[in-house]
């Protein structure tokens, strides 16, 4: 069975492999079963969730004054101590808990904060299976809100069936624009994407400063940056009603991951986008263009991440602040690498770091430890899914198939 | 990126004789009409109000000069004129016969004179501090030309350092609590380095005993080093004031040279951060280039194969040279809370790590490339501070891009495209 033992960075293995499925073709079910709920994958990924949590929980006991001080006296009475830690990281992962999936709220602000991940985690998965390594998606993600706030807030009078839909459309083509600048550069001078998104960020982050203080974005009657409101033609409505946030962008989300794994697996463009990333000089000698594919997959990924913004600002924020990306654009590659760059692994990745946030809101809320203990875990579950390897050795987990290394997906600036 | 002549900017402006199809050509042709159309813009500059323009180059920083300096005072329109024809008169000498190996340096120095055209321009009718805004330039040049070396250090070695950021926001929070604790920005100072060189650690076990991908593991890591410091700093830093005014470095002025105007207060009167980012782009130059050391880390970059079969130890030589790469940041980031700010605050660094990779790249992997960058990007950012006092009608926004607009265009090959070490970013595998 060619299952993927190890996770990205391992695109080549998995063309491989997708090849070598593809000549049996078990169903979709059945590669569902082994792309995803394989059992060491899912064993690995549960354990790297574990390791992180008990790191999350140390830095919690240093950090808490009340056990800080049991500890001063830990050896006259360790009791104390452990009781202490015990009721503190209980009462911390406890409201994390509660606020991810105790009732139909948490579930709620679950999905509203999965949203935008699973847009920005596409973004960074697509170009991934081209071996493009796009770091672009917070840059993006801002792109997508300033252009589709622009008809958002700027086009009045339209019914909502036409309003929206342009809204959406005007956002998907902002981020569209700016990854596709990346990818342009890539293709005819060989400018590293790497190079490119990260500069692309800083500018667009900027420009969105100098534009919130302009006369077409600025709020009339405040001095300060913050954007116009969206019109309510151009909001997404509520799905389950006032009392939830939860929005039809979650769906739209869904559906738009879907629609990426049908081009990647079921389409010639997907076919050659994972053929330039098993080995860019064989596409080309068979046919293919990788230099379209570059352009053409940072537009998309592009508009994916773009998607991410205007959904969140369409949906959940209304307006365009400073900050306004807050990281989700970095967010989506650590759940692109948690979901294997499949996107039906970014929509389960989406969920579960939405979660985690939604949770660690409810957790600072209630027990005053600060959110950032999410922004932690999830780097930490990434760099353990990253380096398999670590998993595996602290936790004793003996690899089914003897892979020879880990390799790279990148290789380099001159890549 | 192709091993093309476009990668060897030294000969490829030896263009004597070549066939006029040649892209050598077409980039000479290039340059040179980029320079007339400087000159062309330069002219707009006419269109103002005009009048003068007061440059103050007076010792405001407390000094003791031998002599204050006069103001400089310049009548815009001459400036404008004689810049404008100098920009012309190059750009023609460029078309008909091209200035060779001496292309970059005409372009600097033309490039030079439009920016003091512009702030002619800027300052009409008032007058701008042009030597606190040098000063400023060098200070916001610190932090970047300490974070390229570290990316110089670690990148010859074969590790791409995106986590630049990472090291400087650990380094900033490390320096300023043991700064608060010790009460010794001394001892702050070194904490600095450990936080750099902690991140540096982590970057080389996971790129060089895991063999992860290096690009994702520097992302990683600066989400990592994102949470961890604002996470520390909401729980442990705010509840507790006293553990987050660590002491700060004072200035130093060196005995008879702090007192030579101009100069003086430009180079001679910093804080130990200051001389220690020129003193570590020597030393950094030293060790790569002229020790045995050095040659290690480089062979070590470009074809680690072959330095594993003379006998380097290529995984030992890489730690070396990324923990290394990690105080050298470290100093940087311990720069922004022991003597900038005085306190740590979350994500103080503001994306200046990732100019800091831009100055590494614009700088081509060198040090002294890297300094001129980092000034090239400090300029950049003191001077957006410097135009909103004279109220200049250009948004601070797009002067602080300039640092990213530059490090595309140069990516893009536009103007020399760099190389870095061959083997960068490539896990070794010994056999």
């Amino acid at each position: 069975m060619s299952t993927s033992d190890d996770p990205p960075p391992e695109a080549v293995d998995e063309a491989v492999d997708e090849r070598e499925r593809r000549d049996e073709d078990p169903g979709w079910l059945a590669r569902f079963r082994t792309e995803i709920v394989d059992g060491q994958t899912l064993l690995l990924t549960f354990l790297a969730l574990v390791t992180a949590l008990a790191i999350g929980a140390v830095l919690i006991i240093l950090s808490e004054e009340a056990t800080r001080e049991t500890l001063t006296y830990f050896f006259a009475r360790p009791g104390d101590f452990f009781a202490a830690a015990w009721e503190t990281v209980g009462g911390a992962y406890g409201a994390l808990f509660r606020g991810a999936l105790g009732g139909p709220r948490a579930w709620s602000e679950t999905l509203v904060s999965a949203t935008p991940l699973i847009l920005t985690g596409l973004a960074f998965a697509l170009p991934f299976r081209a071996l493009i390594i796009n770091i672009g998606g917070e840059g993006q993600f801002l792109g997508g809100a300033l252009l589709g706030g622009l008809v958002g807030f700027g086009v009045t009078g339209l019914p909502m069936v036409i309003h929206l839909p342009l809204t959406l459309l005007a956002g998907f083509l902002g981020g569209a624009i700016v990854g596709w600048v990346a990818g342009i550069l890539k293709a005819r001078t060989g400018a590293h994407e790497v190079i490119t998104t990260i500069m692309l960020n800083n500018i667009m982050i900027l420009l969105t400063d100098y534009l919130l203080l302009t006369a077409l974005f600025q709020r009339p009657d405040r001095p300060d940056p913050i954007s116009k409101a969206v019109a309510g033609s151009a909001t997404l409505p509520l799905l389950f009603g006032a009392g939830f946030r939860v929005h039809w962008g979650f769906v739209l989300a869904v559906l738009v991951a879907i629609a990426t794994w049908w081009m990647l697996e079921r389409s010639t463009l997907g076919f050659e986008i994972k053929a330039v990333g098993h080995n860019p000089r064989a596409a080309r000698f068979a046919g293919m263009n990788p230099d379209r594919i570059y352009w053409l997959v940072l537009a998309i990924a592009g508009g994916l991440a773009a998607l991410g913004g205007i959904v969140q600002l369409s949906g959940v924020q209304g307006r365009i602040t400073p900050g306004f990306a807050a990281g989700l654009g970095f967010d989506g590659i650590t759940v692109a690498l948690l979901g294997r760059s499949s996107p039906l692994g970014v929509i389960a990745a989406a969920l579960l770091f939405g979660g985690l946030r939604a949770g660690g809101l409810a957790m600072q809320a209630d027990t005053q430890i600060s959110l950032d203990l999410v922004t932690v875990l999830q780097a930490l579950i990434v760099i353990f899914i990253a380096a398999p390897a670590l998993i595996r050795s602290l936790w004793h987990v003996k690899t089914r198939k003897e892979s020879g290394l880990e390799a790279t997906a990148s290789g380099g600036w001159s890549a | 990126m192709s091993a093309d002549l476009d990668a060897r900017p030294a000969e490829s402006t030896r263009d004597d004789g070549l066939d006029p199809t040649s892209p050598l050509v077409t980039r000479r042709r290039a340059f040179g009409i980029f320079l007339v159309a400087l000159a062309a813009v330069t002219l707009l500059f006419l269109l103002g109000e005009g009048g003068e323009a007061t440059f103050v180059l007076r010792d405001i920083t407390g000094g003791d000069p031998y002599f204050q300096m006069p103001d400089l005072v310049v009548s815009v329109g001459t400036v404008v004129l004689v810049v404008a024809i100098l920009a012309a008169f190059a750009g023609g000498i460029q078309l008909a016969r091209g200035f060779g190996r001496r292309t970059y340096l005409v372009l600097g120095l033309v490039l030079a004179l439009f920016v003091f055209a512009f702030l002619t321009w800027a300052t009409a009718g008032s007058s701008l501090n042009l030597l606190a805004i040098l000063r400023l330039t060098i200070r916001q040049a610190v932090p970047l030309v300490f974070g390229a070396l570290a990316g110089v250090l670690c990148e010859r070695s074969g590790v791409m350092n995106i986590a630049i950021e990472a090291q400087f926001l650990t380094a900033a929070f490390t320096g300023a609590l043991v700064g608060s604790v010790s009460s010794n920005a001394w001892v702050g100072l070194l904490a600095g380095a450990a936080g750099g060189a902690f991140i540096g650690w982590l970057l080389a076990v996971m790129a060089i005993k895991y063999r992860t991908d290096q690009i994702i593991v520097g992302v990683v890591l600066i989400v990592f080093a994102t949470g961890l410091t604002s996470f520390l700093a909401s729980q442990l830093l705010t509840p507790n004031p006293d553990l987050n005014t660590p002491a700060i470095v004072s200035p130093i002025g060196i005995p008879v040279l702090s007192r030579i105007p101009v100069l003086g207060p430009l180079f001679f009167n910093h804080t130990i951060f200051v001389y220690g980012a020129f003193a570590a782009v020597l030393l950094v130059h030293w060790a790569l280039f002229k020790t045995k050391w050095g040659l290690r880390v480089r062979s070590v970059g470009e074809h680690p194969r072959a330095a594993d079969t003379v006998g380097i130890n290529v995984y030992r030589i890489r730690y070396q040279a990324v923990v290394l790469g990690g105080a050298v940041a470290g100093l940087g980031g311990a720069f922004f809370t022991l003597d900038s700010a005085a306190q740590f605050s979350e994500e103080m660094t503001a994306g200046l790590g990732f100019i800091a990779l831009a100055a590494m790249i614009v700088g081509r992997w060198r040090p002294f490339g890297a300094l001129g960058a980092a000034l090239i990007f400090g300029f950049a950012g003191s001077l957006s501070g410097g135009l909103a006092i004279v109220q200049v009608p250009i948004p601070s926004e797009f002067l602080l891009m300039a640092p990213y607009l530059v490090t595309i265009v140069v990516v893009a090959g536009l103007v020399g495209r760099p190389r870095p070490p061959a083997a960068d970013g490539v896990p070794y595998v010994k056999e």
